[in-house]
């Protein structure tokens, strides 16, 4: 009976498809009906094939991991792509000929800043945090995935997204809001894939066994129900027509630009900072095998994060348009929001005491504490850049991209890594990883990149921040903006470097990691049942 | 209760829950951390109090300090405007040739002028001035529309060549080739001609020497005849090595065929104050290719 039903809605895409591609305006929204068309048409052709099987009943008492081993490929690879696109854009501001001739309005820094972003937010990101939440939900909670194939849904409804998201980019449909650049029908899309997502987690949250909600369960289910949130508000908008890509904004001006702001500083604060929080709050007691610091900070923290992070948007639109009092709010949650955010930092870093060792003898570790580390820098740097004052000097320079990135490489990318080097072994049964010492040499080659990277931007942001508002005693400008781009040019190659070193890394962990899987030892047969099986 | 770390496991208990073998101790709220929350927590309070703030129905709080950022920036600009405004009347009034003449006023002006065109002028020609294929060198003593003080003034006053102001200079060379004014051997011809006027070896002598004519009818009445150019109607020295869009064989030949000539926005009416036009026309004709005035 299902089957059917999936028979009419995939043929129903399907043939909206055909009439889209007939009557498409622009080529992105072309090319992207051409995309669902083919996988619309590819599903019912498989669906239908498989109609008159039995379906094989999910077995209950195992726990739902191929959608996991899938979620680990997916964020290893669109990593790796996410990494490149970075160096390569990067590469482009130190050396414009890079933006080719031949690829303009297609290949050039505006078309391509976009997929990277969204390549290492959503695609690597997002691919690691449905990954990991799906694992982490069904051990903590002893129950398998609710929802069947829904699970399977969410996975391959993320992939589509991601890959309409991006081709449009390429091809010049925009929103042009910063993190939320896909058009209607991606957002639409988004929608019910996520709140697919939401069903899943709530779903296998009701199902558990255990009698309390672990606490990387709040994280994550706090992180997919403010995106939620976040992502409708921020999108609304309407179609110019239903056969081409483009759309208008229901807000418009500043109220435009204080939803965006408080989409995408929330897109921080729930999408990198709550869920990774409930990555940290799983992989590092497992890993280091001891019990978590403190279940009193662990709550506290929590709700003072999700209570004051809401707030902190305005700070993004400093000495603009916005009201000054709505700025000031913006700056005081901000520097409240300090201590909430070190709260995760302390319960992470303590849960070593007593196994401090371990940093010696196990690199995994190793990545995990330096990404919490970097977790702790940056939510200290984050709230002393929301103060007006030094915000006045900050804002608009590479200060904020370091700022960013030391955020998104330092904590979010070292412990999925970390994260990573926990799941694969677990998931494929395999006793050990492949070789610790090239998680050794991920982990130098990460650490030496990301430290190029900021110190680069924290140079050249306080100096083209300070260049900008050089006045003569007469009060008049000192330098063009032109002298200020050209002045960067010797830190815009070290950060290239960075984000080189960055890849490498990247690169050493892709292939470690299939080694693990094509090489390591098998963990024995009796093992790994026990593993797979939720605990009664 | 002893505080030795190794200890933790007999000195603390842990909640008595357990997820997949992890366990949570139940230890307190480390000191410093809850004390600097609260610390943040009263100043942000206070802050509040001190600067606009909270909304309410009408309006938000405006804070005990009488903060305001627009408050503040009209401040600086007014103040600004006040410290100068003597000197910019001055430098707006006086006789354009008598600013030099005054060593204050140039000192100004230059500084002044500077500003400006690092802000209006250094996205075309450069933030040396040294200009750009098609954007011209304003380092030089060779200039198209003149390089006295007033004829400075004039081109920054109302731009070249564009529908804005009505007042702008307005020359256009004609397509040669692509409007078939010339045949394509003409083209040739004059083209090797000009290289030969610049005093570069012509590609081919034999051409060069038939262009002679082909100048004389068609380039002439504006170039003149010795090639020199003529400001009037900002037609370029050809006899010079100094070229806008380059001079070699290629580059001369798109541009008689099909005609190159630049634009350049009125910088007076709602962009620059008088003060501000004079200003960056004393900087530009004292950057080194500035000419005296013409008695």
């Amino acid at each position: 009976m299902l089957n059917y039903l999936k028979l009419i809605v995939l043929g129903l895409i399907a043939i909206f498809s055909m009439i889209a591609i007939n009557y498409a305006r622009d080529v992105a929204y072309l090319i992207h009906a051409i995309i669902v068309l083919a996988v619309s048409a590819g599903l019912f052709l498989w669906v239908l094939r498989h109609t008159d099987e039995p379906a094989a009943p999910a077995p209950q008492n195992e726990y739902m991991d191929d959608v996991v081993r899938f979620g680990v490929i997916a964020t290893a690879f669109w990593g790796v792509i996410g990494f490149i696109a970075g160096t390569f854009i990067a590469s482009q501001l130190a050396f414009p000929a890079l933006n080719f001739d031949w690829a303009q309005g297609y290949l050039n820094f505006g078309r391509l800043r976009p997929l990277h972003t969204s390549a290492v937010i959503f695609a690597f990101g997002g691919n690691a945090l449905i990954a990991t939440s799906f694992y982490v939900v069904q051990r903590t909670s002893a129950a398998r995935l609710w929802g069947g194939n829904l699970a399977w849904f969410v996975f391959w409804g993320y992939q589509l997204v991601i890959v309409l998201a991006a081709t449009g980019y390429v091809l010049g449909s925009t929103h042009a809001k910063e993190y939320a650049e896909p058009e209607w029908y991606v957002d639409w899309l988004l929608t019910i894939v996520w709140l697919a997502y939401l069903a899943v987690f709530v779903g296998t949250i009701v199902r558990r066994k255990e009698p309390h909600i672990y606490v990387a369960n709040w994280f994550y289910l706090s992180f997919i129900l403010t995106v939620a949130m976040l992502h409708v508000f921020n999108n609304l908008a309407i179609p110019v027509s239903i056969w081409g890509s483009k759309s208008v904004q229901v807000f418009s001006g500043v109220q435009d630009a204080m939803t965006q702001w408080w989409y995408g500083h929330n897109a921080v604060g729930f999408f990198l900072t709550a869920g990774f929080l409930g990555m940290m709050y799983y992989f590092i007691p497992k890993q280091a095998e001891r019990p978590v610091f403190s279940y009193k900070l662990s709550i506290i923290h929590f709700w003072a994060l999700i209570f004051i992070y809401i707030w902190a948007g305005p700070h993004h639109l400093h000495y603009t348009a916005l009201p000054d009092w709505a700025s000031t709010l913006g700056m005081v949650f901000s520097v409240v929001l300090w201590m909430p955010s070190w709260g995760g930092m302390i319960n992470g870093l303590m849960t070593l005491s007593g196994a401090w060792d371990k940093l010696r003898t196990d690199p995994v570790i190793r990545m995990m504490v330096i990404s919490v580390g970097f977790y702790g820098m940056s939510t200290f740097e984050g709230p002393m850049m929301s103060i007006r004052a030094v915000n006045s000097l900050s804002h608009y320079t590479d200060w904020t991209i370091g700022h960013v990135h030391s955020g998104a490489l330092g904590w979010n990318g070292m412990i999925t890594f970390g994260a990573l080097y926990f799941l694969v072994p677990k998931l494929w049964n395999r006793e050990r990883l492949y070789s610790l010492s090239m998680v050794s040499w991920h982990f130098w080659l990460a650490t030496i990149g990301i430290v190029l990277y900021a110190a680069s931007m924290w140079v050249t942001g306080i100096m083209e921040g300070l260049m900008w508002r050089e006045v003569d005693a007469n009060g008049f400008l000192v330098n063009s903006f032109a002298d200020t781009v050209g002045a960067k040019f010797p830190m815009y190659v070290v950060r290239a470097l960075g984000g080189l070193l960055y890849v490498a890394g990247g690169l050493i962990m892709c292939y470690n990691l299939w080694m693990t899987v094509k090489r390591a030892p098998a963990v024995e047969a009796s093992a790994a049942t026990a593993h797979a099986t939720p605990a009664e | 209760m002893s505080n030795n770390k190794k200890n933790d496991d007999l000195d603390y208990e842990t909640t008595g829950h357990e997820w997949d073998g992890i366990q949570e101790y139940n230890k307190p709220l480390p000191k410093w951390w809850l004390w600097t929350f609260y610390a943040c927590i009263v100043w942000a309070i206070g802050y509040t109090i001190a600067y606009p703030a909270w909304p309410g129905i009408s309006g938000a709080t405006p804070g005990l300090l009488g903060f305001s950022t627009r408050g503040n920036v009209e401040k600086a600009i007014t103040d600004h405007e006040a410290e100068l405004g003597p000197i910019n009347d001055k430098l707006a009034s006086v006789e354009l040739t008598a600013i030099a003449d005054d060593q204050e006023l140039l000192q100004y002006a230059n500084n002044a002028g500077g500003a400006v065109f690092r802000t209006w002028c250094a996205q075309c020609h450069g933030s040396g001035a040294a200009g750009a294929k098609g954007y011209p060198n304003l380092l030089d003593d060779d200039w198209l529309w003149g390089g006295s003080i007033e004829a400075i003034h004039e081109t920054v006053s109302h731009g070249i060549r564009n529908e804005v102001d009505d007042m702008a200079r307005w020359s256009q060379m004609p397509a040669f080739g692509r409007d078939e004014l010339l045949v394509e051997e003409e083209v040739v011809q004059v083209v090797n001609y000009v290289m030969q006027l610049s005093g570069q070896e012509p590609r081919d002598p034999a051409a060069a020497e038939a262009g002679a004519e082909v100048y004389d009818i068609n380039c002439s009445g504006c170039h003149m005849e010795d090639g020199t150019g003529d400001r009037f109607q900002g037609a370029p020295n050809l006899t010079d090595r100094i070229w806008l869009y380059g001079g070699d064989f290629d580059s001369l030949y798109q541009t008689v065929y099909n005609s190159r000539f630049g634009v350049m926005p009125p910088m007076g009416g709602a962009d620059l104050t008088e003060a501000e036009i004079r200003a960056v026309s004393v900087y530009v004709h004292g950057l080194g290719g500035g000419e005296a005035s013409e008695e």
